[in-house]
């Protein structure tokens, strides 16, 4: 089985639920849309996303009632250099949705989607312990995973395999 | 007459009357090391912070390192009740990657071995939580039967626990033979065990006095909190990523969804004891439809070739060569593949940068988002709940800190 090309055109997708409902909420909001291996992927800007979270949630077509993860990619050197992800599960309509903001190396804040989603809470507590971003207005924003005097997030690529010696 | 004291000054009740109480991370009925501060007044929970990460290994880290085969055993290690799933989830990830279209039996294999997995996990879930409010009896039974189910895992993967038995492409080799006719007796006989443990506690007036009511979950709560699986279920929400989401041949069975709207400690009991029930039907209708044929997908570059053919064909001879030294070479993109895991919803997040390795694998793991509701479950509950609950949300931590 060949894979198919991945559709990038947000003109071809926009008839998609997901992407439909954030374009009828901010046709310039969407950065970038991407499908591929079945899976819609759309890029948000960071400050949008409080915002952007609550339109999935509410909107009618495509209610995404479950946040299911939210995670993070480094990708050193290169910038923007890191991507918060998130992934949002519609129940009733049995599909989900990836959104993803871009971070650039000098400014690692993004908001907090706890106030939407309380399931939030460990996850990106588990992100800034892991890469070092900062959630504003996270309720407790500690490290969960490493010590509490850890140095270092160890997740990010810079960050050596076997750790420091 | 000595100093007798015949009015003790005990303060009133208040806010200084509260005391901050260590749970874990040794105590045995936190199901692993998980540590939990408790703010208690007298016998009632006021506040709790769950204190996690002693077993953080950094898997995610120590995958990127690895070629995209090696990272099947890893996959065992996250959780250790349920190493089928971990295994499942992963390869059904990097299959999705690459494109791969996997033969019938394959998928049939896996699931039933799937099914099996749910049952362990299931069995340890039960004995322990039962154990942990004094049914000593179940334990044992439990863990008869697990014992059973071990013995079939070591003879597919030649391992009890950690069977890293899926590949990419695949399994790692034909079950042996005997096998589908070992398990078709355990299948027969199973429906009376569940019998034999739902004797013991579905009508055991102390079972229902510990459980029913206690630790109640609203299915709003649930669904905010993340919570999945039969916690989930046990909330009213009927969602089954194995019927909703259909993977590795799922929509090819025919099983019911626990569901209850009970949403207390004895309904996820219930549901659990369901499923067990509906795992071995599955069970019974992947050995009686078993298909025919390979159990390894067509693609030379990403599945080991046989050994007979390595002694034979140049060609094997170097595609094995190829595969051990430098991996394969997965087309670059991310994968959200998510499975419905004997705790909930298991799902892998893998980037590919078009390398043999993978660039990020993410784990999102059912316990992880199932311990979010603990304290919504507890506060305001007696101290002993806390315990029933612990049990209920069926948490493994080696999934949690991963």
């Amino acid at each position: 089985m060949a894979l198919a090309p991945a559709i990038t055109d947000i003109e071809l997708l926009k008839d998609h639920p997901a992407l439909a409902a954030l374009l009828a909420w901010s046709r310039d909001g969407v950065e970038a849309a991407k499908f591929d291996r079945d899976e819609m992927t759309v890029w948000v800007a960071a400050k949008n996303i409080h915002e952007v979270c609550a339109v999935l949630r509410d909107n009618k077509e495509f209610p995404c009632n479950f946040l299911e993860d939210v995670t993070c990619v480094d990708w050193y050197p290169s910038e923007p250099r890191f991507e918060v992800v998130y992934h949002m599960l519609s129940m009733a309509k049995k599909e989900r949705v990836r959104i993803k903001v871009k971070l650039a190396s000098g400014q690692l804040t993004v908001p907090s989607i706890t106030p939407v989603w309380p399931s939030a809470n460990f996850p990106e507590r588990e992100v800034f312990d892991l890469f070092g971003i900062q959630f504003e207005g996270h309720p407790y924003l500690r490290r969960i995973l490493m010590p509490e005097d850890w140095e270092g997030h160890p997740l990010r690529k810079d960050f050596p395999v076997e750790g420091y010696r | 007459m000595g100093n007798l004291t015949l009015a003790p000054n005990i303060p009133e009740p208040g806010e200084d009357r509260t005391m901050i109480l260590n749970m874990g991370p040794q105590h045995p009925s936190t199901h692993g090391v998980l540590r939990l501060v408790l703010e208690i007044d007298g016998e009632t929970v006021i506040r709790v912070l769950p204190d996690i990460g002693f077993l953080h290994t950094g898997i995610e880290k120590t995958c990127e390192a690895k070629f995209y085969q090696q990272v099947v055993p890893m996959t065992d290690r996250i959780d250790y009740l349920c190493p089928m799933s971990n295994n499942l989830c992963y390869v059904l990830a990097s299959e999705k990657l690459l494109g791969l279209e996997i033969p019938p039996k394959a998928q049939w294999v896996r699931v039933l071995l799937n099914e099996l997995t749910r049952i362990n996990s299931h069995l340890v879930w039960l004995g322990t939580h039962a154990l942990d409010m004094g049914a000593m009896t179940v334990f044992l039974y439990c863990f008869r039967e697990r014992e059973d189910i071990l013995r079939l895992f070591e003879m597919v993967s030649g391992q009890r626990m950690m069977t890293s038995y899926f590949r990419i492409g695949g399994l790692a080799l034909e079950p042996p033979i005997g096998f589908f006719e070992r398990v078709k007796k355990f299948a027969d006989r199973f429906p009376t065990n569940v019998d034999e443990y739902e004797n013991l506690l579905t009508n055991n007036p102390i079972w229902k006095g510990r459980t029913k009511g206690v630790a109640k979950l609203s299915a709003e709560d649930a669904i905010a909190l993340g919570a999945t699986g039969p916690t989930l279920r046990a909330s009213g929400v009927d969602f089954d990523l194995r019927r909703d989401m259909p993977y590795s041949g799922y929509e090819n069975f025919k099983f019911k969804v626990p569901v209850s709207q009970d949403c207390d400690v004895y309904a996820r009991y219930l549901c659990r004891v369901q499923e067990l029930r509906e795992s071995i039907a599955i069970v019974g209708q992947a050995l009686a439809g078993m298909p025919e044929g390979p159990v390894k997908a067509d693609a030379p570059k990403v599945v080991l070739p046989d050994r007979e053919k390595m002694k034979t064909e140049m060609e094997a001879l170097i595609y094995h060569f190829k595969i051990v030294t430098e991996g394969f070479a997965v087309p670059a993109g991310e994968v959200y593949q998510s499975i419905e895991s004997p705790r909930g919803e298991m799902a892998y997040y893998i980037v590919s940068d078009g390398t043999a390795k993978p660039y990020r694998v993410h784990m999102r793991t059912p316990s992880y988002y199932n311990l979010q509701v603990l304290p919504n479950m507890i506060v305001g509950r007696l101290l002993a709940d806390v315990v029933a609950a612990i049990g209920s949300i069926d948490i493994v931590l080696g999934e949690i800190d991963r």
